[in-house]
């Protein structure tokens, strides 16, 4: 059902200074789905979240529906507040701002739900320090996750959610990751998983380059960004597949053969 | 700025400002003066109802009109009445504060009416702080204090100075020449709030010794607008061991003039010092200095200047400077002056804060100095002043 799309991005096109970043994306996420971009180095994926986000130093043209509205000239917190979250790969350092007053000026949930996550997170002895001071790189996608839950956002876009974290932390932030998607809920009394899954079900958009994350939560739709455009849809497991097997090179091949058809 | 009453130098003309002011009655009970005046000196660090403090002195104008000291081991009083008490406190007066230093030293000499007395006796842990508050309710009045504070050897003491312009004054001179002396094995933390009225002229000269294995913390704040304040505190270390920490933490809103800095001069092995300032300038001009100067080897001492310029107007000069002696020292400076990160602002907004709350969170962030030997109590007030610091302002 077409009704069922919550973010449609038409015909994006993206600058960063003169350079031309995003060349004509097109890109359809559905209530509930999640999609994983991959793509190799400067393929433009973090510059693609960033313009989603309407962060300043990028030229925007073409149109980003989110629920039907065009949301490509809003500000930064009119986005986030419409109910857009971001995890940021590298999130800046706030000196003097406590996690726990950033969160707590930040969530739309009550107060013990805090302690709650930031308990089940290993995080309870951050609240009360500034906001990724000091942090270590699994410290820092902990604390986003535990203000992106808190946060509650209906998409939430993932950048490279793995990078900087080792072994032992992955395991816990695709956890995570997947309860923020509304991906594993619990029952309990009055609901059933199958209710639970239709009420808490949100969209994401994860961004990795080696893809470790995959193994950690479900995707639904995988993509390649090549050159400024999606190359591809499809299973994100097959994809991710072929990327370890072959290298970009051989969605790169693909990509021009494509490119030639739409030339022609 | 045509109508700053000084020049370059920071000289002011000091005949517009009136000697003579009225007599104030004595206040029995801090806590029955006006509600309004009562709020004034809360923000000022000092507590009417002398709640968890030790004592308190309140001098309005010229006048001594309470001061009473609630624990044996440390007394209280006016500074001339310590004077005629302890034979004019020649060990100590004039001392650490050279009388002819400056045209503002010699004016407090020639003009002094009262200031503090306050002194640990040895030994003693004064657990809750002695409060001194400076207040200023008559137009145009030159207050002219001599503070003297004495933390006795192996005495532990806590002083909090509050000074404050009632609502009707706008324009006045504030000359405050204060010594400290930190005996063997002391601690002193003073800790300073200044709240003023805009077009006041400020001129504080403080002079502190501390003797081997002595401690002496300042903590100065300063976040309502001064039009005039220069202010320049000396610490010389003069024992082995001993140790001096400044933290200042200052905005300077539009018309605001702010020379502020500290200097340590370590005399002796193992003498440790810090000086730590946050400036914030909104349209206001801040110099923010520091001087450490290390004679001998050993010596340990850092230095750090980090200001946030908002606007066109104004300026921040941050001067830091070292200077080592001996071998086998470490000093070192770390400065900064610059504009609030985009990146940072656009982060908190990702969150769902709106631009200006992003930017006053990240301003009250860089203002909240994690202050070591700062009460408990008063670092909360601290922090609710920086809160509630007008984000208009910022």
């Amino acid at each position: 059902m077409e009704s069922d799309v919550i973010f449609d991005i038409r015909d994006l096109h993206v600058w960063v200074s003169d350079r031309e970043i995003l060349r004509g994306l097109n890109l359809q996420i559905k209530q509930g789905e999640v999609h994983a971009i991959f793509g190799p180095n400067g393929s433009g994926k973090t510059t693609f979240l960033n313009a989603m986000m309407g962060f300043t130093g990028y030229r925007v043209e073409g149109e980003i529906l989110f629920h039907g509205r065009d949301i490509s000239r809003l500000p930064v917190d009119e986005r986030a507040r419409l109910g857009i979250g971001l995890s940021f790969q590298r999130p800046p350092a706030i000196a003097g701002v406590k996690l726990r007053s950033l969160i707590e000026t930040s969530s739309k949930k009550d107060g013990d739900l805090l302690d709650k996550y930031a308990e089940r997170l290993n995080l309870t002895g951050f609240l009360d320090r500034d906001v990724n001071v000091g942090f270590s790189g699994g410290e820092i996608k902990r604390a986003e996750l535990l203000q992106l839950i808190l946060q509650d956002p209906d998409i939430i876009f993932l950048d490279e959610p793995e990078s900087g974290v080792d072994l032992e932390n992955i395991a816990l932030i695709g956890e995570f990751t997947n309860e923020l998607l509304g991906r594993s809920p619990h029952p309990n009394g009055e609901r059933t998983i199958k209710d639970l899954y239709r009420e808490k079900r949100k969209s994401g958009l994860v961004i990795t380059h080696t893809g470790h994350i995959l193994d950690y939560i479900d995707v639904d739709v995988g993509h390649v960004l090549m050159e400024g455009r999606i190359g591809c849809d499809g299973n994100p497991r097959e994809m991710l597949g072929t990327i370890r097997d072959y290298g970009f090179n051989e969605c790169y091949r693909c990509f021009l053969r494509e490119e030639e058809d739409v030339r022609s | 700025m045509s109508d700053h009453n000084s020049n370059s130098r920071g000289e002011l003309d000091l005949s517009v400002y009136r000697e003579e002011a009225p007599e104030h009655a004595e206040l029995e009970d801090l806590s029955r003066i006006p509600a309004d005046e009562q709020r004034l000196l809360r923000m000022t660090g000092v507590d009417p109802e002398g709640k968890e403090r030790s004592g308190s002195f309140f001098q309005k104008d010229h006048s001594v009109v309470h001061c009473r000291s609630q624990f044996d081991g440390a007394e209280i009083l006016s500074a001339s009445v310590a004077r005629d008490k302890y034979e004019g406190l020649t060990e100590y007066w004039g001392k650490a504060v050279p009388v002819g230093k400056d045209v503002y030293t010699k004016r407090a000499e020639e003009h002094q009416e009262h200031g503090y007395f306050i002194r640990s006796l040895p030994g003693a842990k004064v657990h809750y702080p002695l409060q001194a508050c400076l207040y200023l309710t008559e137009d145009k009045l030159a207050q002219d204090v001599h503070n003297i504070i004495i933390a006795e050897e192996g005495s532990t003491l806590n002083v909090i100075t509050g000074c404050a312009t009632s609502p009707q004054v706008r324009s006045g001179l504030h000359v405050g020449v204060s010594e400290f002396y930190v005996k063997k094995g002391a601690t002193l933390s003073f800790t300073m709030i200044h709240n003023w009225a805009e077009d006041m002229a400020v001129r504080p000269r403080t002079g502190i010794v501390v003797e081997e294995g002595g401690t002496f913390i300042s903590n100065y704040i300063c976040l309502m607008p001064a039009k005039d304040l220069q202010m320049y505190p000396t610490a010389t270390l003069v024992g082995e061991g001993a140790v001096a920490t400044f933290n200042s933490v200052l905005l300077a809103s539009p018309g605001s003039y702010m020379d502020v800095g500290a200097r340590v001069i370590l005399k002796e092995k193992g003498c440790r010092a810090e000086i730590i300032s946050r400036t914030v300038s909104t349209g206001g001009s801040i110099i923010a200095r520091g001087d450490l100067v290390g004679e001998k080897p050993g010596i340990r001492a850092h230095l750090e200047c980090k200001g946030l310029l908002l606007s066109d107007e104004g300026f921040i000069h941050a001067i830091p400077e070292l200077k080592g002696k001996a071998a086998n020292l470490e000093m070192s400076h770390e400065a900064a002056v610059g504009k609030i990160a985009r990146e940072k602002v656009e982060f908190l907004m990702a969150r769902g804060l709106s631009e200006d709350e992003a930017t006053s969170l990240i301003i009250k962030g860089f203002l909240s100095l994690d202050i070591v030997g700062l009460p408990e109590e008063l670092k909360a007030e601290l922090d609710r002043m920086i809160q509630e610091t007008d984000a208009e302002a910022m």
